[in-house]
């Protein structure tokens, strides 16, 4: 029994994605999913499953529950960081299928940049990293660099390559919020923040609420004639502490893709669009190699000469993502709903002609948990 | 204003344990009497083999930097006067990874692969914390004649 190809996306939504005009984080995500099931022609009322994580509710989904006044008979709120919600199509999927729901709605909301840029998070401290000063995440991906560039000569040059490169791509969005280009230089002289990664390698601090809802393909058909189905899904778990990370320039986001693709039945080749976590640019490029798109330590080499700006050889983050777009502490869903956006012929300017398969992988906290999913135009590969 | 007082840390069984030796100014990880791996941070169930009997051992505190990274900001404002200070994931002789600072090192003189030893900072009466510096002169230039 697998889950490949028996469920779709059939709405998606996404609001106030730089800032907010005075919502809470379970107020966007309220408005997300509302506006998720009137794409879909659907209602609150036909919500049974609901699927949700967050920095700011212990019990996210009681909370957006009570929020919506719903009484849903299947909740799941998986924590693994900013992948959750990628890990969280697959479960909604094998919910559907199992007949714990009809009706998943998966959703998110932040107001991390309303909040002043201050990382909120109810995450425990671990005393074994806390009482030294790291600051979570961006200490430990300092360390993951230094490490990449040692091992591999990496340079900050190549690192600030991809910045560029997604610049571009938001540059092809009417929602880009810094919508001039971006230099090499501009980004190697924003600043050493944690080295070496500058100011400009991280991603940005943006509000935003986004949700999807998933159905069984059966009723996707009769709700709508671009759903988009959920071909394959996987997981991997790599560490929780970064100081516990065995490799800090390799991941098991490597056997989460395998997973993914293995069950969806599709080669990296044969992928339309792409999305990958981009917190930082050094995370992309660790992701980039592990998922097998170059080989381990050639991530520097690959995201030169604009090979991931539009035009390039892969058709990756295709609206700019976490480096350029919107990044409200957690990153999948707008991973998810950009890959929709994509599949539905739906993104303008920045369109992949054509697009059929993508892939999106997200991370969770500094590389730790890893969620894939392959989605598709068609129930079949 | 009263100045930031340094966030808490709670440890709890084993994380005590490690803190309590710290306090001491040992630096102790575990070796599994069912599979002799070297376990940190302490654990009591082996992630190897699921053993319960995992002995302490004192490591000798020296160790090469796997990584490191200079933080240009502070995590918290107890922390605002060190910065920059430099972070480093150490791999000790003993065989296990730890997480400190790294002192009496200028950042741009931080490496990959160079030799530290740990110091033990009191940093308050209940609490001690791990650091390592640059290893000696003298014991490096023992280990290049060795
Ligand atoms: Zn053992």
């Amino acid at each position: 029994m697998s889950i490949r190809g028996t469920s779709a996306i059939v709405g998606a939504a996404q609001l106030d994605t730089f800032k907010t005009d005075g919502k809470s984080p379970v107020g966007l995500m309220a408005v997300a999913v509302n506006r998720a099931l009137a794409d879909a022609g659907l209602t609150l009322a036909d919500v049974d499953g609901l699927f949700t994580a967050s920095s700011y509710y212990a019990f996210p989904t009681l909370t957006l529950a009570e929020y919506l006044g719903i009484h849903p008979r299947h909740m799941d709120s998986t924590a693994l960081g900013g992948c959750s919600f990628i890990a969280q199509l697959g479960h909604a999927a094998a919910a559907i299928q199992a007949g714990l729901c009809d009706v998943a709605v998966v959703a998110y909301g932040s107001t991390q940049r309303t909040d002043a840029g201050k990382l909120v998070s109810m995450a425990e401290s671990s005393p074994y990293e806390q009482p030294y000063g790291l600051i979570h995440p961006i200490g430990a991906f300092g360390m993951v660099a230094q490490r990449h560039m040692a091992q591999y000569g990496t340079t900050s040059e190549q690192l600030a390559q991809y910045a560029v490169s997604a610049r571009e791509w938001a540059l092809l969005t009417d929602t880009a919020p810094y919508p001039t280009p971006l230099t090499v230089d501009e980004v190697l002289n924003s600043g050493v923040i944690t080295s070496p990664l500058h100011k400009l390698d991280c991603c940005l601090v943006t509000d935003g609420g986004a949700a999807v809802v998933l159905v069984s393909a059966e009723r996707a058909r009769d709700l709508r004639d671009n759903p988009v189905y959920l071909l394959g899904s996987g997981e991997a778990v790599n560490h929780r502490n970064v100081s516990q990370m065995p490799d800090l320039t390799a991941t098991e986001a490597a056997r989460s893709s395998q997973r993914a693709l293995q069950m969806a039945g599709v080669t990296l080749d044969q992928l339309d669009t792409v999305h990958v976590y981009d917190a930082f640019t050094i995370s992309l490029l660790v992701l980039l190699e592990d998922l097998g798109f170059c080989a381990k330590g050639e991530g520097g080499a690959f995201v030169e000469n604009g090979n991931l700006a539009p035009g390039g050889s892969l058709a990756l983050n295709t609206n700019g993502a976490g480096l350029a777009q919107v990044h409200p502490g957690m990153l999948g869903m707008f991973l998810i709903i950009e890959a929709v956006q994509q599949l539905r012929g739906d993104a303008g300017r920045r369109q992949v002609p054509d697009a059929r398969l993508s892939l999106v992988h997200g991370m969770g906290l500094t590389l730790a948990a890893h969620a894939t999913a392959v989605l598709s135009t068609h129930p079949e590969a | 204003m009263n100045a930031p007082t340094r966030p808490p840390i709670t440890p709890r069984g084993e994380e005590k344990v490690f803190f309590d030796h710290l306090r001491e100014h040992e630096l102790v990880f575990q070796r599994c009497a069912g599979c002799s791996h070297a376990v940190f941070p302490l654990r009591t169930v082996c992630p190897h083999c699921s053993s319960e009997s995992l002995d302490l051992e004192r490591a000798a505190g020296t160790g090469t930097v796997y990584s490191f990274t200079t933080q240009h900001r502070a995590s918290h404002p107890f922390f605002a006067a060190d910065a920059p200070y430099t972070l480093v994931l150490v791999d000790l002789d003993g065989g296990v990874r730890v997480f400190a600072n790294l002192v009496d090192c200028p950042p741009d003189d931080a490496r990959i692969g160079m030799s530290v030893e740990a110091v033990f900072d009191d940093v308050e009466p209940e609490l001690t914390l791990l650091r390592f510096r640059p290893a000696s002169a003298a014991e490096s230039t023992a280990e290049e004649q060795s």
